[in-house]
């Protein structure tokens, strides 16, 4: 099961999850994704090696998609 | 609970996603040069010939002022005083950036029990007991070992014996100190030089000037940094993803 979180004040929320099997349900999480992005969140694929992608379309395969902040230098 | 928009999500939010996969907040300091290990280097060099600059003339005042006349021992010594301490606020200012924010988060010790689940879901095995024992992240790139805090890194460049200091940080005041920390980790592993270009440089210098103003977790943290960054086993090669 893939999963959508936002990194926000309650730590994280979960917005969607979906599997490849369920069309319905990764059209939902798109549709979170989509309207996360328009609200000036970013979107990074985090993958179980450590590495992290930065995207702007739900990767189907991704076990984990995460919504964060801008980051700007202090 | 819903939240807010990002609080001054100006630095690329809302901006089309570069296809290097660069950090879209790279739009937001358009004039910096993007930070490549040359880049990082000729850094070094500066904050190297910066600090020679700022001591020589208090160095040589409080030789030669006495050896003039000995009346002139109190502005000697007072000229060494500078000497010290110059270097010192440069640390000191350097160090401020793994210093845990003071204002409480809004959802409290619920939120940061969580967000801190997830970090540690996030990490490495390897850097999962620090994160447990200093609440900072460990995370070996290519320019070197990094030390993720909730308000800036620092870089423990190859060798272990060079440290640099970056203050960044995630927009908005209300996060959980490990949701700033996830933040930063993200960013940094999505694209570690387009992180440093976004993120402020404020010390370049030799890693016992910070050691010893920081906290004791911290220094826990930079020891550990220090000890892989001299094995030499700092861990990825990755450029940014093409998205």
């Amino acid at each position: 099961m893939s999963r959508l979180i936002r990194l926000d004040q309650t730590g994280h929320t979960v917005l969607a999850e979906w599997t490849g099997e369920d069309p319905v349900a990764a059209e939902t999480a798109r549709a979170a994704l989509r309207a996360e992005l328009e609200r000036g969140y970013l979107a990074v694929a985090s993958e179980p090696g450590g590495e992290a992608t930065a995207v702007r379309e739900l990767p189907l395969d991704a076990e984990l998609v995460i919504l964060r902040r801008p980051i700007a230098g202090g | 609970m819903d939240t807010a928009p990002p609080a001054g999500a100006g630095a690329g939010a809302g901006a089309p996603l570069p296809l290097s996969g660069e950090l879209p907040e790279l739009a937001g300091v358009h004039w910096r040069r993007r930070v490549d290990e040359e880049g990082l280097r000729r850094a070094d060099r500066l904050w190297t010939l910066s600090a020679v600059a700022h001591e020589v003339p208090f160095l040589l005042t409080a030789v030669l002022l006495p050896a003039l006349n000995l009346i002139m021992i109190p502005v000697s010594v007072a000229a060494l005083a500078f000497a010290w301490v110059i270097p010192e606020l440069y640390a000191a200012r350097g160090a401020g950036v793994l210093r845990p924010p003071r204002r409480a988060v809004s959802g409290g010790a619920a939120a940061e029990h969580r967000a801190l689940g997830l970090l540690a879901d996030l990490v490495g095995h390897d850097a999962r007991d620090l994160l447990t024992r200093t609440g900072l992240a460990l995370e070996a790139g290519r320019l070197g070992v990094w030390v993720v805090g909730p308000a800036g890194a620092l870089l423990v460049r190859p060798g272990g014996r060079r440290v640099q200091c970056y203050c960044v940080r995630a927009t908005g005041d209300d996060l959980p100190v490990a949701d700033r920390v996830a933040h930063l980790l993200l960013a940094l592993r999505a694209d570690e030089p387009g992180f440093a270009t976004v993120a402020n440089l404020t010390f370049s210098g030799a890693g016992w000037r910070i050691r010893r103003r920081l906290a004791p977790p911290a220094r826990l943290a930079l020891s550990a940094a220090v000890g892989v960054a001299a094995a030499g086993t700092a861990r990825r090669t990755r450029a940014p993803a093409a998205v």
